[in-house]
């Protein structure tokens, strides 16, 4: 089945499991990783009946290589982020731990999101490179290494150098790099309190646990009130409890605002793109316009520019007539050269402009989309979760009333 | 000396007679409340019930604001009974503390209102000011008087940690509460309401309170007694009746419950107001941030104003939590403290018994005289022994109740929380 094909039938990605191995890593020392199992449906039409086609074992770096390549082939695209390695925004219960089993868990839950994401892009979904991920499981390093692309990646000295002399970047990437700092920045610190607040309220509950054990010793020594304390104590140790699934909820929600986090990053490095690509035509553009008039100056005899040549000809001499016509020639020929090249150039950024812009429009209605999802489900837990305090109080009330 | 002797006569009706309805001496609310004490059956006496909720109610700071009508009778109608024919003649109130500088110290005073039908009080109304001392004072000497009833605890006179300033408003608005419900636990007692000292506290001017204390005795003398209490409550324990051995084992365990339910307390508003300050900030970052999005300015809107709902839910909440709970619970451990006390009076009694029938079988001194003590100091037993019993079942009662009146208005704040919180939720939100 080639890659064309495979995609006409209507596919399922699924990261279904998580599995601890150890191994020897790249200097031969032991190491513990975590590997995801991958597996592949193809839904057939008429009965949607699905067909494991492949199903194969990963591990957190290989997805990261197949994402760095991504980035250098696909630079106009915003490429989807992956799960973080490290756990980040945590609040007191959550370990930070990698090898944790709810770190795990949420994971792998961040992976197959990924997987979706890059399979629903129009552009991504037909790469060859994923499209063996899913399907090579041996020997795919060392394809993806094999097409060199670490060497075509730009340099991060090039890309901040660019930033920081680039004349005219178009107005709306400019615009861009600020929301995405601005998202970056925001998203931060809502997560940041959010594991604030999770924490203080894990404390609330926690501690009404403690009543639970207080009033079961107390109703021992009490005739009239013992069974109301009994059973209002055996509430207090609901309630106390409650609050782990309530939590664990809400740390799906903060990892659909860790994705946009991370996607933040994604808008910068088109945008890095843009800006190496319009610093890259200015610098060709201004060549070219200096050479044109070194060859003017010549052609006129008037040397208007300071240049070596000129000093060292007023000291040794002047040139031949011969001399100057070579020099006049070859730099007509640069010239040449060189408007064709920032013709391309010019192409080239027109066309990343368009493609990239195209994207970015993508980009954005899947986040408004996914944003506005998360926000109301976020507040449909917060109402279950007054729901069932409600609940217990009501039963709680009701034991105390009766003692 | 009036106040002892109205006090003996009522340990006398509880010992002996039990003449159910009609009010033998004055104040006819407190004899029958304390005799129906006595053959107290829950499941049987509605009737019974509802006289010490009806107690535990008239202790509710929300029943007392410092606008009372003037006429006491007015007032008695404000306070419904419904089948309880029983009245509360004489109401109590205290507020408006003021600071007072002198050269030496500060100190507070309230002002302590009170409104009485009763005919040994010259007048119906009086008001005079009081410091934490006088109070003390007047603790002091219902516990001479009535070495083995269960007084009221007093608030404690500082609290060591964490306090910057003496007299921060948070402190002192507790400890008027506090004075509060101790002037009214002692004129809802059936025996300490008519101590003549109690009068006096509630009545006299400040210079006729001070010469009024120095009559009793010296200070010096009441910390020999003390010395001699300690030493003799020790051999008091071993003659422990069965009964107040179980008492004492209740009290124990109890004083360790409620220490702990005191700390759970607080330890839950800690961490309430810390919930609290944190949601703070998490709201205003949502507004932020839907200045950057134009297509979900109203979604994050509606989240930024949920959370505030939630802000003012669980400010209301730990409001509530300070009134309707902690005070509660911390009187409770004061008088678990003071419960021990009484528990150590009544076996310093018994041991003085103890000591003269051990002197007498010894041969130690006169026997004539010594039988003639004994004689006395065994109807002092019987009394102490039977003024606590019958205390003991009044404060149980009592303690009871405001533990449960406590514990389920604070289901019921916490039930509007939640359902203040659940109100929040904007399901008209119109791009849902």
């Amino acid at each position: 089945m080639t890659e064309n094909t495979f995609w006409l039938k209507k596919i399922e990605i699924s990261v279904s499991e998580a599995e601890k191995r150890t191994g020897r890593n790249a200097v031969n020392m032991q190491e513990t990783y975590t590997a995801y199992l991958i597996e592949t449906r193809s839904v057939e039409h008429t009965d949607g009946q699905s067909v494991l086609t492949d199903s194969l074992w990963r591990r957190y770096s290989e997805f990261e290589l197949l994402r760095n390549y991504l980035l250098v082939y696909y630079p106009h695209v915003v490429v989807p982020p992956l799960p973080e390695k490290r756990a980040e925004f945590v609040w007191h219960k959550l370990s930070a731990d990698n090898m944790d089993p709810d770190f795990v868990e949420r994971r792998r839950i961040g992976l197959e999101n990924f997987l979706l994401r890059v399979a629903s892009h129009p552009i991504l979904c037909r790469d060859k490179i994923f499209y063996l991920f899913l399907t090579q499981e041996g020997n795919w390093k060392e394809t993806v290494n094999e097409t060199g692309f670490q060497l075509k990646a730009d340099s991060r000295l090039k890309a901040l150098n660019a930033t920081f002399r680039v004349k005219n970047p178009d107005k709306r990437f400019t615009e861009l790099k600020h929301y995405s700092d601005e998202l970056q920045s925001v998203i931060s610190h809502l997560l940041r309190v959010r594991a604030r607040v999770a924490d203080r309220l894990y404390g609330v509950y926690k501690v009404h646990g403690n009543y639970g054990r207080v009033f079961s010793e107390w109703s021992a020594i009490e005739k009239e009130m013992g069974d109301g304390l009994q059973s209002a104590g055996h509430h207090m140790d609901v309630y106390a409890s409650s609050i782990d699934d309530i939590l664990e909820d809400e740390e799906h929600y903060a990892d659909q605002l860790k994705e946009y986090l991370f996607y933040a990053e994604a808008l910068r490095a088109v945008c890095r793109k843009h800006e190496l690509m319009q610093y890259d035509l200015e610098t060709a553009a201004q060549d070219l316009a200096s050479k044109k008039q070194q060859c003017e100056e010549l052609a006129t005899g008037t040397v208007r520019t300071f240049s070596l040549k000129g000093m060292t000809t007023k000291l040794f001499g002047q040139e031949t007539a011969e001399q100057r016509e070579a020099r006049i020639k070859v730099l007509e020929e640069q010239i040449n050269e060189g408007e064709q090249q920032l013709k391309s150039k010019n192409l080239e950024g027109r066309e990343f402009v368009k493609n990239a812009w195209a994207d970015i429009e993508r980009f954005k209605e899947q986040k408004n989309q996914d944003l506005k999802e998360a926000l109301i489900s976020y507040a449909i837990m917060q109402i279950s979760m007054c729901k069932k305090g409600i609940q217990v109080w009501t039963n709680a009330k009701e034991c105390f009333s009766k003692m | 000396m009036d106040g002892e002797r109205a006090s003996e006569a009522r340990s006398a009706e509880l010992a002996g007679e039990s003449p159910r309805g009609g009010a033998a001496g004055p104040g006819g609310s407190g004899s029958s409340s304390l005799l129906q004490a006595d053959v107290l059956d829950l499941d049987e006496d509605e009737d019974d019930l509802e006289v010490f909720s009806k107690d535990a109610s008239l202790m509710d700071m929300s029943s007392f604001s410092p606008m009372m009508p003037t006429s006491p009778l007015s007032m008695i109608n404000q306070i419904k009974f419904e089948d309880e024919p029983d009245l509360k003649d004489l109401f109590i109130t205290v507020d408006e503390p003021e600071s007072h500088v002198t050269t030496i110290e500060t100190f507070i005073t309230y002002r302590i209102v009170t409104k009485t039908s009763r005919g040994e009080f010259d007048s119906s109304e009086f008001e005079v000011r009081r410091r934490y001392q006088d109070f003390l004072w007047l603790k002091g000497k219902l516990e001479e008087a009535y070495p083995t009833l269960i007084i009221p605890p007093l608030p404690e006179k500082f609290i060591v940690k964490g306090m910057v300033e003496r007299f921060n408003d948070d402190f002192i608005e507790t400890r008027r509460k506090a004075l509060h419900k101790f002037l009214n636990r002692i004129a809802d007692h059936p025996t300490l309401t008519f101590n003549e000292d109690f009068k006096v506290f509630l009545t006299a001017q400040a210079w006729e309170l001070s010469s009024h204390k120095k009559q009793g005795p010296g200070l010096l003398s009441r910390m020999g007694q003390t010395v001699r209490a300690v030493a003799s409550s020790m051999r008091g324990v071993k003659n422990r009746p069965e009964e107040f051995m179980e008492m004492n084992n209740f009290i124990e365990m109890f004083s360790q419950k409620i220490n702990l339910i005191d700390k759970i307390s607080q330890r839950i508003y800690k961490e309430e107001r810390e919930y609290f300050d944190e949601m703070k900030e998490y709201g205003p970052i949502h507004i932020l941030w839907s200045a950057s999005e134009e297509d979900l300015v109203d979604t994050l809107k509606g989240v930024a104003s949920c959370i505030d709902r939630c802000c003012k839910a669980t400010e209301k909440r730990m409001t509530g939590l300070s009134e309707a709970l902690l005070p509660v619970i911390h009187e409770y451990v004061l008088y678990s403290e003071m419960l021990m006390g009484v528990m150590k009076r009544r076996d310093q009694i018994q041991a003085e018994l103890d000591s003269k029938v051990e002197a007498l079988t010894n041969k130690k001194a006169d026997a004539g005289l010594l039988t003639e003590e004994i004689g006395k100091l065994e109807d002092k037993v019987e009394c102490a022994n039977n003024a606590l019993k019958a205390d003991w079942e009044r404060w149980k009662q009592n303690m009871q109740n405001d533990i449960k009146s406590a514990f389920t208005d604070t289901a019921e704040e916490n039930i509007h929380y939640y359902e203040q919180r659940a109100d929040g939720f904007p399901w008209n939100w119109s791009n849902v």
